[in-house]
């Protein structure tokens, strides 16, 4: 059965889980931890699918919870002995950290919604180093693409073809070269490009892939520039930097 | 005391930073005037122009005062500019908070509370001056402490750090509340 993943961007593990815990509706406090790190196993499968670079951060936290979740397995029958910690909720250092991370998250809410100077209140003129500051906001901004989006437009591509067929292994002389020339010319010639149009039609799997690596490498090169106008929108994939006109 | 008052007002006018009484009193030194006068000329100014509900008004930031235009009439200013303004990403704002609240602190301390490596970060929160470096800390390897900047107070329209709503005031304008004794309405 096909359904629709959608992935948010998390500021980090502490942002996923408490992303989670909000999604279940779950008393911060008493987090049923087996559903919570079955959720959060399977969103890391999902990033890692995507082949996103799994921060270490995220696996640390993972261990945690299978920890943690181990220790609530075991049952209480140390009440004698005064081993230290050993009576307590083995979540409690978690849910503490949790709290303290979302206190700052909302107090960087709170900053964003103050009237923030060059957006919602000017001073006189703007100084230069007010549109450095500026500027270099404007990047951020800017809705271009990073690696992610462009993987998860891949990863709809690849859907698209459908399962690949039975595998004939032949030499065909594919190089990255050759697909990295071919996107150049395409846009050399029109310009910009919807994303989808720069593959080639058909259901060959290693061409497309081979054009992604492509677009990739191109980016990278900072050759092309990929960016949407609007969220969710069509992606776009233009020349950079030349008015070029051909 | 007029021209006092007109002095003062076109000092704010010229004036590229919040401009602290301080700097008033020793402006005027030879007119004879007490910090308590300045602030009292400067609260006035304020008030005529907040009353005249003009363009512009003086606020009270970082410390000093400064001409700057209404807030409602900022979608005016960024259509007559045609730039897009500046804006913080999520992760900037969070460490950004965590160093207003904590400060001095160190990335490690950053780190531990956000789940992530701020590096990048506090970067480009160091060369947009909303952070600095305010020492070392006396541990083993001397790691940076970071502190906020009068940028910081002047961008987040700031008197000064104590006007930052605590983090327990912040807990309890939370919709969920407690679940001890939280007697949200």
């Amino acid at each position: 059965m096909d359904y629709e993943v959608k992935l948010e961007v998390f500021q980090g593990p502490l942002d996923l889980l408490l992303y989670l815990i909000r999604k279940n509706e779950i008393d911060i406090a008493d987090i049923p931890i087996a559903l919570i790190t079955r959720q959060y196993l399977e969103h890391l499968e999902m990033m890692k699918s995507l082949n996103l670079d799994l921060a270490g951060e995220y696996l640390v936290l993972a261990a945690t919870l299978i920890h943690i979740k181990s220790r609530m397995l075991l049952p209480e029958e140390n009440e004698g002995e005064a081993v230290e910690g050993e009576g307590e909720d083995p979540r409690q250092e978690l849910v503490a950290q949790l709290r303290e991370y979302q206190a700052f998250k909302e107090a960087a809410l709170a900053l964003e919604r103050r009237p923030l100077l060059e957006r919602d209140v000017f001073k006189r003129g703007a100084r230069i180093e007010d549109a450095v500051a500026a500027g270099g906001a404007v990047e951020e901004e800017e809705m271009e693409m990073d690696l992610f989006d462009l993987v998860a437009a891949f990863q709809r591509l690849l859907a698209r073809l459908g399962p690949s067929g039975p595998m004939t292994v032949n030499r065909e002389l594919l190089s990255l070269k050759r697909c990295m020339e071919t996107i150049m010319d395409n846009l050399r010639q029109r310009g910009g490009m919807a994303f989808d149009d720069l593959f080639p039609d058909g259901r060959d799997r290693r061409k497309v892939i081979y054009t992604f690596l492509a677009l990739l490498e191109l980016v990278k090169m900072g050759a092309v520039k990929a960016f949407q106008t609007t969220p969710f929108g069509p992606i776009r994939v233009v020349l950079s930097g030349g008015a070029d006109h051909g | 005391m007029d021209e006092i008052r007109a002095i003062v007002e076109a000092v704010l006018f010229a004036a590229d930073l919040p401009v602290a009484p301080e700097r008033l009193v020793e402006l005027l030194k030879e007119r004879g005037v007490d910090r308590q006068g300045i602030v009292a000329v400067l609260e006035d100014l304020r008030e005529e122009y907040a009353q005249r509900r003009g363009g512009m008004e003086i606020r009270r930031v970082a410390g000093g005062y400064q001409f700057c235009t209404r807030p409602d009439l900022a979608a005016w200013i960024r259509r007559y500019r045609a730039g897009r303004p500046p804006a913080l990403s999520a992760a900037a704002l969070e460490t950004l908070a965590v160093v207003a609240y904590r400060q001095p602190v160190t990335k490690a301390e950053i780190d531990a509370v956000r789940g992530v490596d701020a590096g990048g970060v506090l970067k480009g929160l160091l060369e947009r001056k909303l952070i600095r470096i305010v020492g070392r800390k006396e541990v083993p390897g001397r790691p940076i402490l970071y502190g906020t900047t009068k940028r910081f107070l002047e961008v987040f329209h700031l008197k000064d750090l104590s006007e930052l709503p605590t983090l327990e005031e912040m807990r309890a304008l939370r919709p969920e509340g407690e679940p001890g004794g939280g007697t949200a309405p």
